[in-house]
């Protein structure tokens, strides 16, 4: 074991597959220094600037150039810098990248992984806040990883780039200090939730930093004699539904809780999958954004945010 | 030119491609309206081949090329099969893409065809990429990135142009200007001088040629491959056509003034022209129109057999999607 914050368990495993594989090269905006987060500190000095490399901004250029590098046999690392960034480059990820294999019948590949950093931190408003993973997950020919730990962001970027898939990265950036014990000969595999807490009175299904909120929410509620089990999804396409059935199938009771607005979000598909396959104790309930926009003073920012408190009353309404 | 030093050889192999080019879009052009077997919208380079033609012979096997929705001609002229695309046309299995992508997305990777594109100027940057992805790997290698006058006016025209000039990249542009952005004329929605003028503006080694010369553009593209191979470095060619044609195969173009295409097309037809040169190299009409014919016979037959081929096995609709989450394994 390891200690490792999570901006440094993706950069060691960032390196390690840098060292293991001439084809793994990054790019993006800054990246010479550092990369804007330091998720790319020390690696110029290592491995030099053409596979450490520093791009003009142009996002539709970074996406579009590294997918045309990718399908002639490199391995690109695409650095968005900001998931809000990455709708510069709608047209290359949606309508090239995540289409050229099927279109062209197999011919072509697009071994890459696109980080896009994600979530409220502090006063970022509309333009640099954002969690847009759900929308991602509806784009088939993609996969979305959105790691909530310092292991899984080692684990999954190692995974990510071993990947002859697409993978949409979605790192939180309010947790990039967040510490923790990484094994770095854990396996991971795609599409496996984590329990992040045992328990058989209600489910709460979370992903990314929310599943760090969810696993406090849960904590207090052991103290009140309610025992949730906290299953971070770690990736939403592939998604654990067998997982989280069989965990509602013992529970009964359904929560999910993420960042991103609730309305179109991810958990309505893991909530309707699970009442069409399995009949619950009490109505679900999804706890996500309200439809609105993410401002910049910290008291309007607080009201978008999915708390400690939410979770833990939806659960006490649901089992009481 | 002179006769004493004509290339009869290249000359010849410049018609014959040209007419091949042709004769496959006439034949795909009635395999939709008089058969009703090609399924969706199809875009003819008629009038354009000189540029497909001329580029590509300049081209080695193993180069790349990335073209657009009108890349009928730029995808044979790079040495793949017609009868594949034929097959991609009418949905076929065993179409270059398998019957999923259809003419705007044929790609042949087995002779360097990284794809058509729905997308107008979207290939701009992904050949730019493959560029790229050459120089990492370091071979010597040269990419030619073809797109029409209606992509200059798109992002990735000048995110595309910047990228290959900033990291020197080997990569040849071709602006192939047919004058129409669909259905409206380019130089009506295009401030400035134009493409080869923005290159310039960026740095870009520019070049314009008379597109319906193919013998001068491929004199020019041999001159810029041979310099993009030795030095590394990108350059643009602007080569100026005319669509004969309309924007699709079912648009008859009627918002084009009365009698321009058929003036264009009479006085500045690419066949017609290295037909003449040819003539004046001594070949003869009969020559000429044994090529011409074989053409025909060619794509006539490649229909023939893309008629005779069954549509794909239902299943193939989930293949080719992703490895982690494939539809094969799991849909919703």
């Amino acid at each position: 074991m390891v200690q490792m914050s999570y901006a440094g368990a993706a950069l060691a495993a960032l390196k390690e597959a840098m060292q293991a594989d001439p084809r793994v090269w990054c790019v993006g905006e800054d990246l010479g220094r550092g990369g804007v987060f330091g998720q790319y500190k020390g690696l110029r000095e290592e491995f030099g600037p053409d596979r450490v490399s520093d791009a003009p901004i142009s996002e539709a250029s970074i996406m579009g150039a590294a997918f045309g590098a990718a399908m002639v046999g490199t391995r690109p690392v695409v650095e968005m810098r900001f998931a809000d960034f990455a709708l510069c480059a709608t047209d290359e990820l949606i309508n090239q990248i995540a289409k050229a294999r099927f279109m062209f019948g197999g011919q072509s590949r697009a071994p890459m992984v696109i980080r896009k950093p994600i979530g409220m931190w502090r006063s970022s408003a509309a333009q640099h806040s954002q969690s847009l993973e759900n929308w991602y997950v509806h784009t088939p020919g993609l996969v979305v990883a959105v790691p909530a730990t310092p292991q899984d962001n080692y684990a999954m970027m190692h995974a990510a780039i071993a990947a002859d898939d697409p993978v949409v990265y979605m790192e939180h950036k309010n947790i990039w200090a967040n510490e923790g014990e990484v094994d770095t000969d854990a396996p991971f595999d795609w599409g496996r939730a984590a329990t992040r807490r045992e328990g058989d009175d209600v489910t709460i299904v979370s992903w990314s930093d929310t599943a760090n909120v969810a696993t406090r929410a849960a904590r207090t509620l052991a103290g009140e004699g309610i025992h949730a089990h906290v299953m971070d999804l770690r990736t939403l396409w592939p998604w654990d539904k067998d997982g989280v059935l069989a965990s509602v199938r013992r529970s009964g009771r359904l929560i999910v809780a993420h960042e991103s607005v609730a309305v179109g979000g991810f958990g309505a598909e893991v909530v309707a999958s699970v009442v069409e396959n399995t009949t619950l104790k009490a109505p679900p309930k999804r706890l996500g954004a309200p439809r609105a926009l993410i401002p910049y003073a910290p008291n309007l920012e607080d009201q978008l945010r999915v708390t400690v408190d939410m979770i833990a009353t939806a659960a006490r309404e649901m089992c009481t | 030119m002179t006769a004493t030093n004509y290339d009869i050889a290249r000359g010849t192999a410049l018609v014959t491609m040209m007419e091949r080019i042709r004769a496959f879009e006439q034949v795909a052009e009635l395999a939709a309206t008089r058969d009703q077997l090609v399924l969706g919208a199809i875009h003819l380079s008629i009038g354009q081949e000189a540029c497909a033609a001329g580029v590509m012979h300049a081209l080695r096997r193993d180069d790349l090329i990335l073209s657009t929705h009108r890349g009928h001609g730029h995808t044979l002229a790079k040495g793949a099969d017609p009868t594949a695309m034929m097959r991609e046309l009418l949905g076929r299995k065993g179409g270059s893409c398998g019957g999923k992508g259809g003419s705007m997305h044929i790609a042949d990777f087995g002779v360097g065809m990284l794809g058509a594109n729905g997308v107008v100027s979207a290939n701009i940057t992904i050949g730019a990429g493959a560029a790229h992805g050459i120089k990492l790997l370091g071979d010597d290698r040269i990419v030619v990135d073809i797109f029409g006058d209606g992509a200059i006016n798109r992002g990735p025209f000048l995110e595309g142009l910047n990228w290959a000039q900033v990291f020197d990249l080997p990569v040849l542009f071709v602006c192939e200007d047919n004058e129409w952005s669909a259905t409206t004329r380019t130089s009506d929605m295009t401030g400035g001088a134009g493409a080869a003028a923005r290159a310039q503006s960026m740095g870009l080694y520019t070049v314009e040629v008379d597109g319906n010369d193919a013998e001068a553009v491929a004199d020019i593209a041999q001159d810029l491959v041979s310099r993009i191979r030795d030095t590394r470095t990108p350059a643009f060619l602007h080569a100026r056509t005319y669509r004969q044609g309309g924007h699709t195969y079912f648009d008859p173009a009627t918002y084009r003034p009365q009698g321009e295409a058929e003036t264009r097309t009479a006085s500045d037809d690419p066949i017609a022209r290295q037909r003449e040169a040819l003539l004046a190299a001594g070949l003869g009409v009969a020559d000429l129109d044994r090529i011409r014919d074989a053409a025909r016979a060619e794509m006539d037959a490649a229909l023939q057999t893309a008629a005779d081929t069954p549509f794909p096995s239902d299943d193939t609709v989930f293949a080719d999607v992703q490895d982690i989450g494939s539809p094969e394994e799991v849909a919703y």
